[in-house]
């Protein structure tokens, strides 16, 4: 009996029943698709954010007032945040790390352009520094200068969402929008910079901060303050100076009372990180699942094909097949299954990974690929010589009796 | 693993479509003796091709016990001494008996499916009474062509892959196996019916390409489980006029029978009644042709031929 018979008998036996063969390599099918496509989500999830923290800018630190989620005690007084912190923290001589400062404004306002109403979720008020270190790239026009900063000066760079929403094709760089009552001419568009998150990032209006200030806001505190480092590994140091000049600015001496917070991308990264890695690995135990569902149902499959060919069995035996004969031949019957099944639920998981799944874009993952056919052949042998071993041991006298 | 067996060494005179009218064949070289099981046939000629002493089987145990296979009454002790037979090398022999006599557990032993409780059984010189379980298959695989009444042929097979299945399982190369089959069934006269399934055969067809099947490996015994208890009146007759062929040509046959018509063309009639041996009627001689073909010595030339 040399391989290529065995495996001819396998197929055979297969053959024999071939909706039977059908479902339990749907059950491997299903298995192993599930692995590869769920593990492809899960990845594909994870870089989408990571691709999204990266357009906010890796250097960037954000500078945001009240107490920290975690901090107990806290502040008896929470000064707000001012211009005035801005303009400390833009010392380069305290803060030798801090390369630009964007202080902020934000607030939501209807634009109205030519009877087109449009609400803007976040209208932003701010200075020129604020373009680099939030990553923001101007596709059409031009940012606005520190000169329109310093005369208060009427003018906005608009998000790509508000530009479609407001001016549909049309180039909206020269023309006027109105903006909460005030008129504001519009000098650039902004590329846009897509998202995941529940706030579309290209729906805003960015205009200089006393403008924004004089029309709605007034000159009170900031929202946040926009800071950039010099690199990505100054990040660290200069939140460490920032929170020393600012526990300056604010009068605080105990380190554990800050009445602000300073975060970076990267721990924010660092956060989403972890909740994607939680996420992939309940997809992918969930697949494990479906996989091992499969298994089961090839030893079931192949005990019942046992039961059913005892008596095949027993001829077989009466002619001289030896027991390792038998053996090799439900082993392969079974192995043949998962790979067929493992085989083809690859095809599955790599058509559906092209796919955008509830707005993911699932990226696979190659050892995935690899991993769930492998497991899918080892399941086959395993899940299949407890039912290979009933046979090949089988009597050929009680099996020859068999009815 | 199996080994290369010698089998597939054996001249063309082996192979079962080129069989001479010779009766006195010389032995095959042993396949078994490269694992131990030599026959010992000592210098008095060739071992009996069965040799059964003292041959007990019970099923159950204490007072539910039946005894199968007992054997006579030892007039001395009381207790039962277990069969003894012996069929010698070309015999041609009718096992009869009402069912429930032992005649089924016989076969069982015989052909190696079934081991006894007690008693020995040397089969072409081996002592099967010692093999593990792979040498078993190898001696059934080598020693014995099996019939059945209920045919027991491999489903959705067809008739040639059929006949070369024990040749597949002795390693025999891929050509000489269809050359090999193709000679077994010619000679049962299913020439034109090789690439038949089961279910595309009738009774008759499907019992001759069992024979095919149970002699293609040239065993050293044909052995018969009530081959016509299913088969019409005329397919009766071919099947028994192939088995009486086989056995004019040097072929020992084991046959097992509850009609006195199909017993008729055996040589020697054995028969059993509750597990012990009756009856034991020599028809014809052992070195002649069997009864039934008695009037014409020579083998009919059209072995080739379609018997029907």
């Amino acid at each position: 009996m040399n391989p290529f018979e065995t495996l001819r008998f396998a197929v055979g036996g297969l053959a024999a029943n071939k909706v039977r063969s059908g479902l339990t390599m749907l059950g491997v099918l299903i298995g192993v698709a599930a692995v590869i496509l769920l593990l492809a989500v899960g990845n594909g999830s994870s870089q989408a954010v990571k691709d999204s923290i990266e357009k906010l800018g890796t250097n960037s630190l954000t500078v945001t007032s009240g107490a920290g989620f975690g901090a107990t005690g806290g502040a008896t007084t929470t000064k707000p945040l001012t211009v005035d912190d801005a303009r400390a923290l833009a010392d380069t001589k305290t803060n030798p790390d801090v390369r630009s400062v964007a202080p902020e404004v934000t607030t939501s306002q209807t634009a109205l352009y030519q009877g087109t109403s449009h609400t803007v979720s976040q209208v932003v008020g701010t200075y020129p520094a604020y373009f680099e270190a939030s990553n923001s790239k101007v596709v059409k026009g031009d940012y606005f200068s520190a000169d329109d900063v310093l005369n208060s000066r009427k003018v906005a760079v608009i998000g790509s969402t508000t530009a479609t929403d407001l001016f549909g094709t049309a180039d909206p760089v020269g023309k006027q929008l109105v903006l909460g009552g005030t008129p504001f001419t519009v000098v650039g568009e902004l590329a846009t910079k897509g998202g995941t998150g529940f706030q579309d990032p290209d729906d805003v209006v960015i205009a200089p901060l006393p403008t924004v200030q004089n029309a709605f806001t007034g000159f009170g505190s900031l929202n946040q303050i926009l800071v950039e480092a010099t690199s990505a590994t100054a990040t660290t140091p200069a939140q460490n100076e920032i929170t020393t000049t600012l526990m300056g600015q604010h009068g605080i001496s105990d380190p554990t009372a800050l009445d602000f917070r300073v975060s970076s991308q990267t721990s924010l990264l660092t956060t989403q990180a972890s909740t994607n890695q939680t996420f992939t690995v309940l997809l992918g135990a969930v697949a494990a699942i479906s996989l091992l569902v499969g298994g089961i149902g090839i030893t079931n499959i192949m005990l019942v094909t046992v039961t059913e060919r005892t008596r095949e069995i027993g001829i077989r035996k009466a002619i001289g097949a030896p027991k390792g004969v038998i053996l090799g031949q439900f082993l392969t019957e079974s192995t043949l299954l998962s790979l067929v099944g493992g085989g083809l639920g690859v095809a599955v998981g790599l058509i559906g990974s092209r796919f955008t799944i509830v707005g993911i874009k699932p990226v696979v993952i190659p050892e995935s690929v690899v991993g769930a056919l492998a497991i899918a052949v080892a399941i086959g042998l395993f899940f299949g010589s407890y039912p290979a071993n009933r046979a090949a041991s089988l009597r050929p006298i009680e099996a020859l009796r068999h009815e | 693993m199996i080994p290369r067996l010698r089998l597939r060494r054996r001249g063309p005179a082996d192979v079962p479509g080129a069989i001479v009218s010779s009766a006195e064949n010389d032995p095959p070289p042993d396949p078994l003796a490269a694992h131990g099981l030599a026959a010992d046939g000592g210098p008095w000629g060739p071992p009996p091709v069965i040799d059964v002493r003292s041959l007990m089987k019970t099923y159950g145990h204490g007072e539910a016990a039946v005894h199968a296979l007992a054997g006579p009454y030892d007039p001395a002790t009381g207790e039962r001494r277990g069969v003894d037979l012996t069929v010698k090398r070309g015999d041609f022999v009718a096992v009869m008996g009402s069912s429930g006599s032992g005649k089924s557990t016989l076969m069982n032993i015989i052909g190696c499916l079934d081991v006894p409780t007690s008693g020995s059984y040397r089969l072409d010189g081996i002592d099967v009474g010692g093999l593990d379980e792979h040498q078993l298959s190898l001696v059934r695989n080598r020693k014995i062509g099996f019939v059945f009444q209920s045919f027991n042929l491999v489903p959705r097979t067809p008739a040639l892959a059929q006949v070369e299945l024990p040749l597949a399982y002795a390693g025999v190369r891929s050509a000489d196996r269809r050359q090999r089959a193709v000679a077994a069934l010619t000679l049962v006269g299913l020439g034109d019916r090789m690439d038949h399934r089961p279910n595309e055969l009738s009774g008759g067809q499907q019992q001759r390409v069992a024979v095919a099947r149970a002699l293609v490996t040239s065993p050293a015994m044909l052995l018969a489980d009530e081959p016509t208890g299913n088969l019409d009146s005329r397919s009766t007759a071919e099947v028994l006029g192939i088995v009486d062929r086989l056995n004019a040509t040097g072929r020992t046959v084991v046959l097992i029978t509850h009609e006195d018509e199909v017993a008729r063309h055996a040589k020697r009639v054995v028969r059993l009644v509750d597990g012990q041996i009756t009856e034991d009627v020599r028809q014809a001689p052992v070195d002649g042709p069997p009864p039934a073909m008695a009037p014409v010595p020579a083998l009919p030339s059209s072995t080739g031929g379609d018997p029907r």
